[in-house]
């Protein structure tokens, strides 16, 4: 029998496979923050002081709304060509295979983001000081966001449009990360300490990514009725 | 509804098992009692509750009332073993469109357990020409028609080692030489001493198959106030 790793590792790749094949389905929630980032500085106006204040606040905002835009179809695919259901029938912990799915999420909507963050920083004239600590940021927040996003687009599995229901549970969830990022990014431009923001943002996502799948996999399981 | 009269223990036995759907019984109080080496055909009306019942005797569902039991044991206490054994193709056949029918066969071997797989085998190759896919491995699911889609979903009964097959309309879309084929090789398993369950529409063909028939009444079906 194939043990929970081998699944895992399964699961992921298929899933970087067939995002692979669907490349603008991957690549548009990277393009609209892209896009919000490089509009923000034209309607604000060119002022460097302003920009480097709001940059933070931005980025992240933008970063929260581009993971709302990819959770419709995490599970949604699966769940309407019965992959998901094959899922509920292995005797592997639905809830550990499920992560693998959040963590291909992750591999496609997150570290492409903390790898853009210097590109972002620089297009809002973030401050060098405070270019790493967004990065930081971003590295130890975006788990979080795809972890309790995969709650959200688990529990609207059976729903036909539940994207701005999907929305309505998860901003809320997602405001004490943003809160926290931010501060740390503002710090840093301001040469404080940031370890403390740092610290709960990174207790955030293993309390999430640890906690989430147990959810995922009872929502999903209520969803096969 | 039917009895078994077999008195040995049977593999999967629904005992007394009901279904309200939206206020409606769809079947109450039902026995249905597999042994091995049985093939048991399900028909009825549209709406009857045949899926359901498969469903539920997979386990995706749980039974309003009653409970099904695998080797006389209750499916959540020996799920993991049930699903070792368990080979379910629901009415959505589980085959992703972005994947080439060889990708797909691939990684449904590994969902069936099989840790040797590393990529394409031989195997995989006898297994489509007997399906009559050869030529087409290389072309993108969703690219196939609806029977050939569905030859690629059903590769899995050639691919498992499992011991029950609950098998959703297996032949939906197919021709008469994929219904005479997938007919073939249920008398193979039956004749290792597995079972089988399933819902058709159409007559089975082959008289060879020692088929037992369970028809849901759906007049029967009380409206709940």
């Amino acid at each position: 029998m194939m043990n929970s790793w081998q699944l895992w590792r399964s699961v992921l790749v298929k899933d970087l496979r067939i995002a692979a094949r669907r490349r603008s389905d991957a690549l548009n929630p990277l393009l609209f923050l892209l896009m919000v980032v490089t509009l923000f500085p034209l309607g604000i106006g060119p002022g460097p002081d302003i920009l480097a204040r709001i940059a933070p606040g931005i980025i992240w905002v933008a970063a929260l709304l581009a993971t709302l835009l990819g959770l419709d179809r995490l599970f949604k695919d699966d769940y309407n060509d019965g992959s998901l259901e094959q899922l509920c029938l292995l005797p592997q912990p639905l809830a550990f295979t499920l992560t693998a799915k959040v963590a291909a999420h992750w591999l496609l909507s997150g570290l492409p983001l903390v790898i853009l963050s210097p590109v972002l920083a620089l297009l809002l004239n973030l401050p060098l000081d405070a270019w790493w600590a967004l990065a930081l940021t971003l590295l130890l927040g975006t788990p979080a966001l795809s972890a309790l996003g995969a709650i959200g687009a688990a529990l609207t599995l059976q729903l036909q449009r539940g994207g701005s229901l999907v929305s309505l549970i998860l901003l809320p969830l997602f405001i004490p990360l943003l809160i926290f990022a931010t501060s740390a990014v503002e710090n840093a431009g301001m040469g404080l300490a940031v370890q403390g923001q740092l610290a709960i943002l990174a207790a955030i996502s293993v309390l999430t990514v640890t906690l989430a799948p147990l959810a995922m996999a009872a929502a999903v399981r209520m969803s096969m009725n | 509804m039917t009895q078994s009269t077999n008195t040995a223990m049977p593999l999967l036995h629904a005992d007394r098992v009901s279904s309200i759907r939206s206020g409606r019984v769809l079947f109450s109080q039902l026995q249905l009692a597999v042994q091995a080496g049985e093939i048991w055909q399900i028909s009825g009306a549209n709406g009857a509750g045949k899926s359901t019942l498969l469903r539920m005797l997979a386990g995706l569902l749980v039974p309003n009332e009653g409970e099904v039991r695998f080797n006389g044991q209750p499916l959540h206490r020996v799920r993991d073993d049930y699903h070792q054994q368990l080979l379910y193709i629901g009415h959505k056949a589980a085959v992703k469109p972005e994947l080439s029918a060889l990708e797909n066969v691939f990684w449904q071997r590994r969902l069936g357990g099989d840790t040797t797989a590393t990529a394409e085998q031989a195997q995989d190759w006898d297994v489509l020409e007997q399906l009559g896919l050869l030529g087409l491995e290389e072309e993108m699911t969703g690219r196939l028609s609806a029977g050939q889609q569905r030859r690629v979903a059903l590769t899995r009964l050639w691919c498992s080692t499992a011991s029950l097959w609950i098998l959703d309309e297996p032949f939906t879309s197919l021709d008469v030489d994929g219904i005479a084929l997938l007919q073939q090789r249920f008398l193979q398993h039956l004749s290792r001493g597995g079972s089988i369950v399933m819902t058709s529409h159409q007559p089975l063909t082959d008289t060879q198959l020692p088929l037992q028939q369970l028809t849901l009444n759906s007049a029967r079906a009380e409206v709940l106030l």
